[in-house]
């Protein structure tokens, strides 16, 4: 025999390699065939999209009425699941009272008109986002053209360390097939039947409405909570000294939340 | 050579079942696919590229408009005819094509393909 | 060398068959969590890490503890260690391939795993955190492979061999460092925004590494003709002695900064595993067992009459494991989410399918490791007569 064993299962093992190599080179390496797409119309003109949220305004309609205007739009716009148990909850934006949003200033003796009361709370889409640096694929990443933190839905392992890695607890979840929730609780699920839902195992969160945005419409929070007159919402561009964002920031004093992490949150509150 | 009796039935075995799905469907002919066009892709005639490219490469094609919408945000494709295109699976090819069953599935069927697409994308409703 | 595996008593096939069931019982949760999601598991939104990566980092720790051996061999030339480094880097390989089980059965997609290596991501820890496991069960299975092969056939490994083993010692280092900076530099999770989480990590893991060693060693002098010898396990014992000893101290200095501070960020998570916070105090027995293990094994560890006893040290070495798996594997990671960012407790508490999965994946762990060591220990007999 010329050739013994051993070279046998050398050379069969040299020609696999060789033949799957080649097939991956001329993958990678062939012209690719698509046209360019083109940005065609105008996307999103922000440098850093922001939101200042007017808690006056936001606190004198929680008076009049339980509102969970915002809330609803945004999880009616998203397709976001209600699961019916906190454990599981997925929540893009919700209420919590003010002790729980600002932990890192307690005071046992704030006045009333903010002790205990119901408070917004999203993703800050931060400047500096902690989520960003973790993630392990860039599912989460953040816009360079408009810094909104995006999910990129597709790539997500779903490992959660963006969930560890939040300050915030921005981050949500699904801990099961969203279509799998509970009928009760979702009667007509999906609600937009013009933006997917999500699949088991991947993270999500508010994304400041990026396809809304896209088309120089306001996020679905934004729109709800002008629909009703109450204006609490405010989103616009920091980037620009003559935004609507900027100008109120100028007029009140603002908080954000754990600004000491250096995170460089981009949601404001003006108590 | 060494254990011949049990190498020659080891191979009928393994070659047996290597052949058994072609062996029991010898004879028979599964049904060619036959994706039809709903009334508003026949009006449409044209889709986002020619059919020839899109019956070629349609994911190639979705996979590119998922990573420039997503990541990069470019939301619109300029079409060879310079129509411009909402990059969605769900709100424009769906728009024309909106009879999955009649359409998507045919071939996907035909060569036991299953893109995990619709774990999220929503299908149109269909007419029963 | 494998088919070495193959031969072995009724007792070797009866453990390695328990071990198949509990894989196979594992398994079958795991299909289950597969199809129904992440949801099966106790894990919530507010703890979304749990057992899995408590697991995971654990046995990081018992993988890096084969270096404790491997150390004084090569750099200090202590002979004695030389009979038993290959059953430190078989251990090693078989904590790995725990490790990365536990992060497979962890991911809500795990189709998807290849994304980490298709969109490589150096700001990402995890991203290291895959290179240096993945090629420090390389390095092992190369070294400890081809050292084993060499006195198999009677001569000497060849030098490329040494170099590797050279480069596995500060491998071993990184690899729970890097473990730790996954916890380490996280924003907001107070427990863990220490400098000295990475020394936690390691001292604990020099204490428990080489004590699952020693128990494993007189496990293979009892169930074969190899004895690992007296020498190299009174040394591993003064080894476990002062890596158990930093453990302690490092915790100790841990709770003084918190207290002493009287920060509530520094404060609270403590208080919670070992008091409890809100009313969730479920933890804190776990927390004190702990504690009671640890008290036994420093006494035992430190007195020398019962260091150098086998009995006594195997029950130290027994302490030290109890204590450090419930510190590492399960304290460590609730205590990061607990209180959570909004300062309130979500409790959480592993599942049955979810303790199933893991009791499954550690049989893997110890299914590798039963084979290894019996391939290990019979070219040792052999080598001997």
């Amino acid at each position: 025999m010329g050739v013994d064993r051993r070279e046998f299962l050398k050379i069969a093992g040299y020609a696999t390699l060789f033949g799957l190599g080649g097939t991956a080179a001329i993958d990678i390496l062939a012209p690719g065939e698509l046209e360019a797409s083109t940005t065609g119309i105008p996307l999103t003109q922000g440098k850093r999209w922001s939101m200042v949220i007017d808690m006056r305004k936001c606190l004198a309609q929680q008076d009049k009425k339980a509102c969970e205007d915002c809330m609803l739009a945004c999880h009616r716009e998203h397709n976001v699941p209600d699961w019916g148990n906190p454990k599981h909850a997925i929540k893009w934006i919700w209420q919590d009272k003010y002790e729980h949003v600002f932990p890192d200033q307690p005071n046992e003796f704030i006045d009333e008109g903010v002790e205990g009361k119901p408070f917004i709370l999203l993703c800050n889409h931060c400047y500096n986002p902690p989520c960003v640096r973790v993630c392990p694929t860039q599912a989460t990443f953040k816009r360079e053209q408009d810094g909104i933190v995006a999910m990129d839905m597709h790539r997500c392992i779903g490992c959660r360390f963006c969930m560890a890695a939040c300050p915030y607890g921005s981050r949500s979840f699904n801990w099961g097939n969203p279509r799998k929730a509970p009928k009760n609780l979702n009667p007509d699920y999906p609600t937009n039947k013009a933006y997917p839902e999500r699949s088991k195992g991947v993270v999500e969160k508010c994304n400041f409405c990026t396809e809304l945005v896209a088309k120089g419409e306001l996020p679905a929070c934004v729109q709800a909570c002008d629909k009703i007159k109450v204006h609490a919402l405010n989103f616009g561009d920091l980037g620009d000294p003559a935004s609507n964002v900027r100008e109120l920031l100028q007029k009140h004093y603002s908080i954000r939340r754990k600004p000491a992490l250096g995170t460089g949150p981009n949601v404001f509150y003006i108590i | 050579m060494y254990d011949g009796g049990k190498i020659i039935i080891g191979l009928i075995i393994g070659i047996g079942l290597f052949l058994s799905p072609f062996i029991y469907n010898a004879g028979s002919s599964a049904k060619a696919p036959d994706p039809q066009l709903t009334e508003k892709a026949k009006e449409a005639k044209v889709c986002v590229a020619p059919t020839r490219f899109m019956r070629e490469s349609h994911f190639t094609m979705l996979d590119e408009w998922r990573h420039t919408a997503v990541r990069d945000g470019e939301r619109y494709y300029k079409a060879a005819d310079g129509k411009m295109y909402y990059k969605s699976l769900q709100v424009t090819c769906m728009d024309c094509h909106s009879d999955k069953t009649k359409f998507c599935d045919q071939c996907h069927t035909y060569l036991s393909v299953n893109p995990y697409c619709w774990d999220c994308h929503i299908a149109p409703e269909e007419k029963k | 060398m494998l088919d070495r595996a193959l031969k072995g008593t009724t007792g070797y096939w009866s453990w390695l068959i328990f071990l198949l069931v509990l894989i196979g019982i594992g398994a079958g949760c795991y299909i289950y969590q597969y199809f129904e999601g992440l949801m099966i598991t106790g894990l919530s939104r507010d703890v979304s890490w749990g057992l899995y990566i408590g697991q995971l980092t654990y046995f990081v720790g018992i993988a890096a503890g084969g270096v404790m051996v491997v150390l004084p061999y090569y750099l200090h030339d202590y002979k004695a260690f030389g009979r038993i480094t290959i059953l430190g880097e078989f251990l090693a390989i078989a904590a790995i391939t725990m490790c990365l089980l536990f992060v497979f059965v962890d991911l809500g997609n795990p189709v998807r795993i290849m994304n980490v290596i298709l969109y490589p991501t150096p700001n990402s820890i995890l991203f290291w955190d895959m290179i240096v496991l993945n090629v420090y069960m390389l390095l092992n299975i190369v070294v400890g492979w081809n050292v084993l092969a060499a006195e198999r056939k009677g001569i000497k490994y060849q030098k490329w061999v040494k170099f590797l083993a050279y480069v596995s010692i500060p491998w071993a280092f990184s690899i729970h460092t890097v473990t730790a900076f996954l916890y380490a530099g996280l924003p907001g999770r107070h427990f863990w925004l220490t400098a000295i989480l990475a020394a936690r990590f390691l001292s604990s893991a020099f204490c428990a590494g080489p004590a699952l060693l020693i128990l494993l060693c007189l496990i293979v002098r009892k169930v074969s003709n190899f004895d690992p010898g007296k020498e190299q396990i009174r040394t591993l014992g003064g080894i476990v002695a002062y890596a158990m000893i930093l453990n302690v101290f490092f915790f100790l200095l841990e709770c003084f900064t918190a207290f002493y501070s009287q920060i509530p960020g520094h404060m609270h998570a403590i208080e919670f595993l070992f008091h409890g916070l809100d009313g969730h105090g479920y933890l804190a027995p776990w927390m004190w067992t702990a504690t009671g293990f640890a008290v036994v094994a420093l006494v035992l560890l430190i007195v020398p009459a019962t260091r150098r006893k086998e009995d006594t040290l195997a029950v130290a070495c027994v302490s030290v494991i109890i204590a450090t798996w419930i510190d590492k594997g399960l304290g460590l990671i609730v205590g990061g989410f607990t209180p959570t960012m909004f300062d309130t407790v979500t409790p959480y508490w592993p599942t049955t399918p979810e303790i199933l999965i893991t009791i499954g994946v550690l049989a893997v762990g110890f299914l590798v490791l039963t084979i290894l060591y019996k391939v290990a220990v019979s070219i040792k007999e052999e080598a001997a007569a």
